[in-house]
């Protein structure tokens, strides 16, 4: 039997979280139930606000055009959310234990969720952006915007995305990480996404107002479909800038935490 | 004789329990070392800082050369752990596992799939290649946490209760396993509760019990401390009256079951049995008496 020795040195950082990257990507594809919910759930709610809700809401019809953006943040919120399930099955499940005993930078599993997180939901939010179009999305935006909506689109759910890895390293399981991660399910819905702000009760306008969401949702359904702009763009990317860095600040603490040795 | 492992006076504590008390250890290079010893006796938190994943609150270790403190990078490029648990991905196939693991490495992607499939081939699990790891039997999970260990040809590979849970037949086929490993010059720390895989396996067996080593030698050294087989009483509905170890002699057989004539206790039938990991313990901690009686207790 011949023996293929093994290499001098251990993986580079960059072969390091290219190979994690592969494993989170594996993994999705792997796990089809999930992949096709995180699709087929955002398309069934877009086809029913807009075929259901959206004459009572929009008697003229031009409902769908409202509510794509909003669908395509909830879905992102659908999709990242699993990323606090995995995060927290990898840290509790002794995976990790591996991967530290070993002269590699540990710290890549993490980065191997986040971009897996990215692709998956840029793929949902083009599938929910094809199915809008056939049912009768009607955006203005020239490629510049669209590139703009994009980017605007990546940047939250990378937000997002980071937000879940973190809960996901607090947690102390995979089943508490899916149970934290649910609350932030409902942030869209307090949000403008599904009917303008000033149609809420005063306290509740307040909320959806200085929350997130609405600024992003704002600034792609005006990049897309040509509504007042105002300052949801440079709010939107405050937000997620805001929430990039809080999320990283958090998780490096608990990933130095519960990786470091005791 | 080159040392492989070499610990001295290591402590470690969880808040106000002492887990470690004290442990002095040395292996020799190319050697099989099995510590032996029951539930919470101390062995995987020893493992755990042997392999870098924990730190002890006093005395010194070193692992291939390397301090396990102050030269983690160093102990990580010269040892594998397999854990008490298998930790593999369970929805990638066997092989891509390996291959992935092979990356982590340091293969490049060729070399890596060459020796993913020599790793496959030597653990018999070329059929399951292309299986899902959740599909596979924990004789085969073993197995296949084992051949990620070899990946990096470490010097020095940890196993924790490597057949834990297994059947016979995959018990034996990972004995052999581990046997080929030392031959080929690896050095194997392994923990255990079967005084058997240690009597088997080990070239030295240290004996842990509540942190503290109470025995180290080899099996013959520690099997001469424990005397030989058991026999034993037992009344009608199968429940152990009495039991008088012996040294193994026709002449202390003999004389036991003399002794079990002479106590005239009600029994029915009397059998020899193998010295378990309990007189093990009971022989080797037969000054405190504390546990000694602990150990009668648990037993009748
Ligand atoms: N992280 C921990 N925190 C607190 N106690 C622990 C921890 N790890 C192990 N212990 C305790 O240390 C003792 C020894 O555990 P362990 O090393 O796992 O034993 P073994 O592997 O021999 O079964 C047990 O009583 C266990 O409860
Ligand atoms: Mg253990």
């Amino acid at each position: 039997m011949t023996v293929t020795l093994a290499p001098k040195r251990p993986a580079t950082v960059l072969t390091t979280n290219a190979v994690f990257v592969g494993r989170s990507i594996r993994h999705t594809l792997r796990n089809v139930d999930a992949l096709i919910m995180a699709m087929v759930l955002p398309v069934m709610l877009m086809l029913l606000f807009v075929f259901v809700f959206g004459g009572a809401i929009e008697p003229g019809g031009d409902y769908v055009n409202y509510v794509v953006p909003g669908i395509i943040l909830l879905c992102a919120g659908f999709g990242a959310a699993s990323t606090a399930v995995d995060v927290a099955g990898d840290m509790t499940n002794g995976i990790i234990d591996r991967f530290r005993t070993m002269p590699i930078q540990g710290s890549a599993v993490l980065t191997g969720h986040v971009v897996a997180s990215l692709l998956r939901n840029l793929l949902a939010t083009g599938v929910v952006i094809v199915v809008a179009l056939l049912v009768g999305f009607r955006p203005t935006a020239n490629p510049l915007e669209w590139l703009a909506a994009i980017a605007m689109v990546a940047l939250y759910i990378l937000a997002i995305t980071a937000l879940y890895v973190a809960i996901g390293l607090a947690a102390r399981s995979a089943e508490a990480a899916n149970g934290f991660g649910f609350i932030l399910l409902f942030l869209p819905y307090l949000s403008s996404a599904f009917v303008p702000t000033s149609t809420m009760p005063s306290w509740l306008q307040w909320i959806s107002d200085n929350q997130p969401i609405t600024p992003v949702i704002e600034s792609i359904r005006s990049l897309l479909t040509g509504t007042e702009m105002g300052n949801s763009g440079i709010l939107a990317l405050g937000w997620c800038v805001l929430i990039i860095v809080i999320a990283a600040v958090w998780g490096t603490t608990l990933f130095r935490r519960k990786a470091a040795r005791r | 004789m080159n040392t492989a492992i070499d610990i001295r006076g290591l402590r470690k504590s969880f808040g106000s329990q002492t887990v470690l008390g004290g442990i002095d250890l040395s292996v020799a290079a190319g050697s099989i070392f099995a510590l032996l010893g029951p539930n919470g006796a101390g062995k995987t938190t020893l493992i755990n800082i042997l392999a870098t994943l924990s730190l002890p609150d006093a005395g010194t270790a070193s692992v291939a050369g390397h301090d396990v403190v102050r030269d983690a990078r160093g102990v990580r490029g010269a040892i594998s752990l397999t854990g008490q648990y298998a930790a593999v991905d369970e929805v990638l196939t066997g092989e891509e596992v390996l291959r992935m693991m092979a990356r982590l490495n340091g293969y490049t992607p060729v070399a890596g799939r060459t020796r993913s499939s020599e790793l496959l081939a030597r653990f018999e699990l070329t059929d399951a290649a292309r299986k899902l790891v959740k599909t596979y039997s924990g004789g085969m999970r073993r197995r296949l946490d084992l051949a990620i260990s070899l990946l990096a040809n470490p010097a020095v590979i940890f196993l924790d209760e490597p057949t834990t849970g297994l059947d016979t037949r995959s018990r034996q086929s990972l004995w052999e396993i581990i046997n080929g490993l030392a031959a080929g010059g690896t050095t194997v720390f392994l923990t255990t509760q079967y005084l058997e895989e240690a009597d088997v396996l080990a070239d030295r067996i240290g004996v842990i019990n509540e942190g503290v080593i109470v025995a180290e030698g080899t099996a013959a050294e520690l099997k001469a401390r424990i005397g030989g087989d058991v026999v034993e009483l037992r009344d009608a509905s199968d429940e152990l009256v009495r039991e008088i170890p012996t040294d193994g002699t026709v002449h202390g057989l003999r004389a036991a079951i003399d002794q079990l004539d002479a106590l005239a206790v009600p029994g029915t039938h009397v059998s020899i049995r193998k010295p378990s990991l309990d007189d093990v313990f009971l022989a080797l901690t037969a000054h405190d008496s504390q546990l000694e009686s602990n150990l009668e207790g648990a037993r009748s």
